[in-house]
């Protein structure tokens, strides 16, 4: 009942908000939005104490991979949700109305992705996320949002519909063999009777097609431009909750393949695309001017270090899964944050935001702060994750894997190191004048960045119990 | 049965040559309804016995590929106002050769891929032909409304995969063609009528603003 709750709830929000009309309507629309945010954070909540019952012949089912995505993605929201009622207030893009249905269909969709435990349902929740994101990338209805929207859809489409073909090569490859088809369940426990080769090519291609969702390189050319020109909370949830569930879709194929002891195999495919977007990261963060584009390669970065530690297998697989929540809250602070710098000047360019310690002094120390939680340093929870990962990588017997990656990291902190410390310190163009800033807009960060600092300080128990769970689940462990 | 199965597959792979090889838009919309009218037929020449599923899997497909998508390119070249033609950056001649050699490579591959339930042999290698087309046609023509055609023609190619396992998996082929339909409504419906308006051509090449 509650799992049907989370995938429906949303959904009929977002019918409401779209039928909502008049003058009351925006003010309406910013409580539906709250209220369906708190109640979706307080379900999900309760599906931590407690088993939970698959429903729909097992289709929908709460285990610990799904239920940390499906956290993270609540937790995003509501605080995505508090913002955006900031931010609804000074800024109206088209009345809010299509802004407010597109972000509660996202909601929905994120849940189907996490609670799916069926391919194709999940496939089916991963492209409704694309689905009722894209309006609102293209908010401006100008040439540079137009452009981006349509290199987002194509490429995304394209995408999906490889990953599609995937699922197909899965169902093949568990042809003739007992059990539901395509249910996570049936397909873990018959994995070594899985046809071999069906199962490395729908591997191979359902990691390009979720791959491309969540922006690995090569497949990552749409997230700076989408990034760059969507409004930045849009990009918050895009970088936070969109890849994650992607993520989610990734890391399913790797259950599967690892309970089928395809590891040798798709090891170093995982490895390839991880150091790939690490480099690729690295070498287009140097010299970036507009932040928003600067945090796309940053979640490029961020990506590669996910399916580095899948890659890895043992501890690093319970540090992809810990990066992945890590990373997600780190990257909606600081696109929210990077949104008040944006709403302080109509810009997010690095030249036209210098000295935002003066002119908006609480969004400069979190922008600072944020410099140093999304580069890994301690005592932030993404030095924790990464440091795992790290130490998989020695452990597993690929130092020249640890001593790359320190580098490319090192590589990553000047960049975004030069670009925020530049627009945080730097001098204020002249009559700039110091703001005081809305509530709404700085509670949500403020949140995330104790989050991130909590979870590098001290991981609570039933976290890190489900954390080891969801590792062991990709065939890793806890370190 | 077998033999008109593999005559619909092979006009499929002449469908596929005739956007390859054409210069004509036009041209391009009419094989790719062949196409769909082609797709349309499978479902109930491969069943065992045609049960209803079939018969609107059949109906679902003729409507959606054959004739909806089509009339929706037709209409977007009409509102568009498109004249000039396909603009290939690979010309038409290597487009054929490739064509060619991408289905001498799926006919390599599909020999290695065994299927575990074979029914039609010709099903695999002539759908992993079409979804290499698709992506050839997606990534080196560069009017949009080229690119959606190679879009679509990917998509059949899946739905001819997923016709190998219509049986055990019933509900994946409609959601591919459902797929079909978001493409339709959402690209080429919203976006390609706005980049018409915005940049005066469907060209997507001038989609060039956003750089690093």
């Amino acid at each position: 009942m509650r799992v049907i709750a989370l995938c429906v709830l949303p959904f009929v929000a977002a019918l409401l908000a779209f039928l909502m009309t008049g003058p009351r309507a925006p003010r309406m629309r910013a409580a539906l939005l709250l209220s369906v945010a708190v109640a979706h954070t307080g379900i999900v909540v309760t599906l931590w104490s407690g088993s939970v019952a698959p429903v729909l012949a097992g289709w929908l089912a709460v285990d610990a991979l799904g239920l940390l995505v499906l956290t993270l993605t609540s937790t995003l929201f509501l605080l995505t949700a508090l913002y955006a009622v900031g931010y609804l207030k000074h800024v109206r893009p088209r009345g809010g109305r299509l802004f407010s249905t597109g972000l509660l269909a996202f909601l929905g969709a994120a849940s189907i992705v996490s609670l799916s435990h069926h391919l194709a349902v999940l496939w089916v929740g991963i492209e409704a996320t694309t689905l009722a994101l894209a309006p609102l990338v293209f908010h401006r209805h100008d040439r540079r949002s137009l452009e981006a929207v349509w290199k987002y859809l194509v490429l995304s489409s394209v995408g999906i519909a490889l990953a599609l073909l995937g699922i197909f090569f899965l169902a093949t490859a568990q042809a003739g063999l007992p059990g539901r088809p395509l249910v996570m369940a049936d397909l873990v426990l018959h994995a070594r009777e899985l046809h071999p080769a069906w199962l490395r090519a729908a591997f191979l291609f359902l990691l390009v097609g979720f791959g491309t969702k969540m922006g690995l390189a090569p497949l990552h050319t749409w997230k700076p431009d989408v990034y760059g020109e969507a409004p930045s909370l849009v990009g918050a949830l895009m970088a936070g909750a969109l890849t994650s569930a992607a993520f989610l879709g990734v890391a399913r194929a790797t259950q599967v393949a690892m309970a089928a002891g395809q590891g040798p195999f798709i090891q170093p495919v995982l490895l390839g695309f991880g150091m790939l977007s690490l480099l690729v990261a690295a070498a287009f963060m140097i010299g970036r001017h507009d932040l928003k584009r600067l945090l796309a390669y940053s979640s490029v970065e961020h990506m590669g270090l996910l399916v580095l530690g899948l890659g890895l297998g043992g501890a690093g697989a319970y540090g992809a899964v810990l990066h992945a929540v890590n990373n997600g809250l780190a990257k909606t602070w600081l696109f929210l944050v990077v949104g008040n710098v944006a709403l302080a000047t109509g810009s997010s360019a690095v030249a036209a935001n210098r000295g935002m310690v003066h002119v908006r002094p609480v969004s400069g120390m979190l922008l600072i702060l944020g410099l140093f939680a999304v580069t890994g340093s301690p005592p932030f929870g993404l030095f924790l994750s990464e440091f795992t990962i790290l130490r998989a990588a020695i452990d597993t017997g690929h130092p020249w894997i640890a001593a790359a990656t320190l580098l490319l990291l090192a590589i990553v902190f000047i960049g975004m190191a030069s670009a925020l410390l530049e627009v945080v310190l730097g001098d204020p163009p002249e009559g700039a004048v110091r703001a005081r800033e809305s509530a709404w807009l700085i509670a949500g960060p403020l949140v995330l960045a104790s989050m991130v600092l909590l979870l590098g300080v001290h991981i609570p128990a039933p976290l890190a119990l489900m954390l080891e769970r969801a590792a062991g689940a990709l065939g890793g462990f806890a370190p | 049965m077998q033999t008109a199965t593999a005559l619909v597959l092979l006009f499929v792979v002449l469908s596929n040559f005739a956007v390859l090889g054409t210069t004509r838009l036009t041209t391009c919309i009419r094989s790719l309804a062949l196409q769909g009218l082609l797709l349309g037929i499978l479902p109930l020449l491969l069943a065992s016995r045609i049960s209803a599923h079939v018969l609107l899997l059949a109906l679902g497909t003729l409507v959606v590929k054959a004739i909806v998508l089509p009339r929706f390119l037709t209409w977007a070249i009409r509102e568009a106002a498109v004249r000039r033609e396909v603009e290939p950056t690979v010309g038409y001649i290597a487009s054929l050769l490739l064509g060619t050699l991408a289905l001498g490579l799926a006919f390599a591959i599909s020999s290695r891929l065994p299927l575990p339930q074979v029914r039609e042999t010709l099903l695999v290698p002539v759908s992993l032909s079409t979804v290499m087309t698709g992506l050839f046609i997606l990534t080196t023509r560069r009017k949009a409304l080229t690119q959606v055609i190679g879009y679509l023609m990917l998509e059949n190619g899946i739905y001819l995969f997923g016709l190998t396992q219509a049986e055990s998996v019933p509900f994946l082929l409609e959601l591919g063609v459902l797929l079909d339909v978001f493409v339709a409504v959402f690209i080429m419906g919203i976006v390609v009528f706005h980049i018409n308006r915005e940049f005066d051509s469907l060209d997507s090449a001038r989609l060039t603003e956003l750089s690093d």
